[in-house]
């Protein structure tokens, strides 16, 4: 949420250390057929990534549906067992935790989900939903919890009084801050936003965005947000991975990627994002994209963007590129990046050595 | 809004004045009856829309920009006595090419609807038939228009799929709509709105359920068939960028109503109202680098309490609704805000934060 000009105060001494590492991670889902349910093949949803999230900083993962964010967002948090691969929290393995070794650790780490109408239930008070962390965690917070979760109430902008209204009560808007409301409850260091804001009007979008900001400030937190909206991405990160087909593609900063990016599938995206200036309708150069994304059932080989992509080679169909720090803090997975500052010098050297007026 | 010279300085633009419009909507009102009360979807709403030319409506969820579209099409249930659901109780007059939908039976209307107006529905998912397959969807709509048999109607849906872009046309024809990924229901639905080249295409949130790089695709497969057929179309849309990429004409819709209406020129570059400077305050913008913050609208309709500038007219925007009034030709707004105090406020207050 927070751009480098203004990290999170309250520094500690590992600000700059790792929160959660995750290295080589994959999730394939079974597909069973046949008489005997045996295993006919795998959606692979998430096949081999490696990111780190440091402390205070707001990490997204964008790419279309089917590529595989949620996923991760959800082997992050461990409602999904890792089929391979490791996740580190805070130098501690949670690869394979079981669920009662995982209970503890669930206070450090929250969702915030996207459907702010099926993932409140209808039946429970505002009250009840929000302190359902301490119930379950078996915290007493200082003052009751009553007041604990009235304190949070205000804290996401909602009138305390409301503790005792039901979720039908409340608008689109109102009821993601009362799922914000309950994943701060236990004072996590990591949340992780799946879609936080995709299901809501524009105007009650720079709301929720706001207050994940000042939240952010308030509570130190470290972000991972899972979208598909480039804009809303730009504007709350600090470093974005792509995501393609269940492998990252293009990781950097986010003044990086969007100024620069250099995977030719992060150019198509970008160039495919309509935006709101009747001024640049004529000058934009648009990327059109043929096709769907391939089935992750059996995805290409090597590079899996070869099928859609305009510069694809050879090399792209049997070779896969693997993502290499091509610029400082600027990881790609591209055999030939765009706005690369090397690419003017190889092309020209080619077109040197094949080229007639060679001197 | 009754007499003929008023509503041309107001819903019309200047190249329109004296012309019938091909679309023209005016003083629309659709009100639903509640337990809780009457509910006034579309209270009010008057636009018109040439031959060829693109109408962008924007607005949040409840807006009424919906509700406006399917009274177009004719597809609100109308009171009747068989019904135990009260149905929606419309006025105003909506007319097709100089003809006035509302007064006809519904008989006539149906029989416009395919050939001289279409629409593309939000979600193909639940717009088409899962026990017939797309084939015989398109196959269907095509042959009430067109007196041909069933051999040529095929041909025609296999043209049509193969237009919007599917691949296999002739093989995925017998496909059933479930058997489609998102973007390609989308698309086969899109043919099937288009297999009767239809005068007026209704797009209500065409591609809010896509991935942006099948948006775009979607976006450039509507532009171009508007080219070609020389057709209206009305697209309906939450999405700013949509509007400003496809819409030559933009309407801004709040709690039924319209707020702002003008050129996509003028509305992008010269907002007039709050609610539009709202808009486009609200949304992070994908070509800049990042602002400090969003400029967020508070709470929830009516406008005057979310309005920061309400206190300047004295409670005029408590008790007074505003009309709809000219700021420059063919650019009208529904705001207190005197033309002076709006200019200040947008050149020194909105702008540079924008």
């Amino acid at each position: 949420m927070t751009s480098p000009r203004h990290k999170p105060v309250a520094p500690t001494p590992d600000q700059d250390s790792d929160l959660i590492i995750v290295e080589g991670l994959v999730k394939h889902f079974p597909i069973r057929g046949g008489l005997l349910r045996r295993q006919v093949g795998a959606v692979q949803a998430v096949d081999g990534v490696n990111f780190a999230v440091k402390r205070g900083e707001t990490f997204s993962i964008v790419g279309e549906s089917g590529c595989g964010k949620s996923t991760t967002a959800r082997l992050l948090t461990r409602l999904l067992e890792p089929t391979a691969g490791k996740v580190t929290l805070e130098g501690r393995d949670i690869t394979h935790l079981k669920d009662s070794q995982l209970r503890p650790l669930r206070r450090d780490m929250q969702m915030i989900f996207q459907d702010p109408y099926s993932s409140l239930n209808p039946r429970h008070t505002v009250g009840k939903i929000v302190g359902a962390p301490y119930r379950i965690q078996g915290v007493s917070p200082e003052g009751g919890v009553k007041k604990a979760v009235q304190d949070l109430l205000a804290a996401v902008g909602l009138n305390p009084e409301h503790y005792n209204r039901y979720p039908h009560e409340f608008s689109g808007g109102q009821r993601q801050r009362i799922g914000i409301a309950r994943t701060l409850a236990l004072k996590p260091r990591l949340i992780v936003a799946d879609e936080p804001v995709s299901a809501l009007d524009v105007s009650i979008q720079a709301q929720i965005l706001n207050l994940l900001e000042d939240l952010q400030e308030d509570f130190a937190l470290t972000y991972v947000i899972i979208a598909h909206d480039l804009s809303v991405v730009r504007y709350v990160s600090d470093r974005v991975a792509v995501m393609y087909l269940g492998k990252i593609v293009e990781l950097a900063d986010a003044e990086a990627l969007y100024g620069g990016p250099m995977h030719p599938y992060t150019v198509a995206l970008m160039s495919a994002v309509p935006v709101p200036d009747t001024r640049r309708r004529q000058e934009r150069e648009r990327i059109l994209l043929t096709g769907d994304v391939p089935s992750p059932i059996s995805p290409p080989p090597a590079c899996r963007f070869h099928t859609r992509c305009w510069k694809a080679q050879e090399i792209c169909r049997t070779q896969e590129p693997p993502l290499v720090e091509l610029l400082p803090r600027h990881r790609v997975a591209c055999h030939f990046p765009e706005n690369y500052p090397d690419e003017a010098v190889r092309e020209s050297a080619t077109e040197a050595s094949t080229g007639e007026d060679y001197r | 809004m009754t007499t003929p010279a008023l509503r041309d300085l107001v819903i019309r633009h200047p190249g329109q004045l004296g012309k019938q419009p091909f679309l023209e909507v005016v003083d629309l009102k659709v009100h639903f009856p509640t337990d809780d009360g009457l509910v006034k979807s579309v209270d009010g709403l008057s636009f018109a829309l040439d031959r060829g030319r693109t109408l962008g409506i924007v607005g949040e969820s409840g807006s009424g920009k919906s509700v406006t579209s399917l009274a177009v099409m004719g597809l609100h249930t109308r009171p009747s006595s068989e019904r135990t659901r009260p149905g929606a109780q419309l006025s105003g007059e909506i007319y097709l090419d100089g003809d006035e939908l509302l007064s006809k039976t519904p008989e006539y209307v149906r029989s416009l609807r395919g050939k001289r107006m279409a629409m593309i529905f939000q979600d193909p998912l639940s717009a088409m038939n899962p026990y017939h397959t797309v084939g015989q969807q398109i196959i269907e709509a095509y042959r009430i228009h067109n007196p041909v048999n069933k051999k040529v109607a095929r041909k025609h849906a296999i043209d049509m799929l193969g237009r919007v872009g599917i691949p296999e046309p002739s093989r995925r024809i017998e496909s059933y709509p479930h058997q489609f990924s998102g973007g390609m229901r989308q698309r086969a639905m899109i043919a099937m709105s288009l297999s009767c080249d239809p005068d007026l295409l209704i797009a209500d949130e065409p591609t809010t359920a896509l991935d942006v790089t099948v948006q775009a695709q979607i976006l450039d497969l509507i532009r171009d068939l508007q080219s070609e057929f020389n057709s209206s179309v009305v697209l309906i849309t939450h999405d700013l960028g949509v509007v400003a990429e496809l819409a030559d004409d933009v309407l801004v819709m709040y709690a039924g109503r319209a707020m702002e209406y003008g050129s996509a020129e003028q509305l992008f570059n010269r907002p007039a109202h709050p609610y539009t400077w709202g808009l486009l305050g609200s949304i992070p913008r994908f070509d800049r680098v990042g602002a400090e913050r969003l400029l967020a609208i508070k709470g929830t309709p009516p406008f005057h309490p979310r309005c920061g500038y309400a206190a300047r007219n004295g409670g005029l925007s408590e008790d007074v609704r505003p009309e709809l009034a000219p700021v420059e030709p063919g650019h009208t707004v529904a705001c207190h805000l005197s033309p002076t105090e709006r200019e200040q406020i947008w050149e020194h207050e909105i702008a540079p934060k924008l």
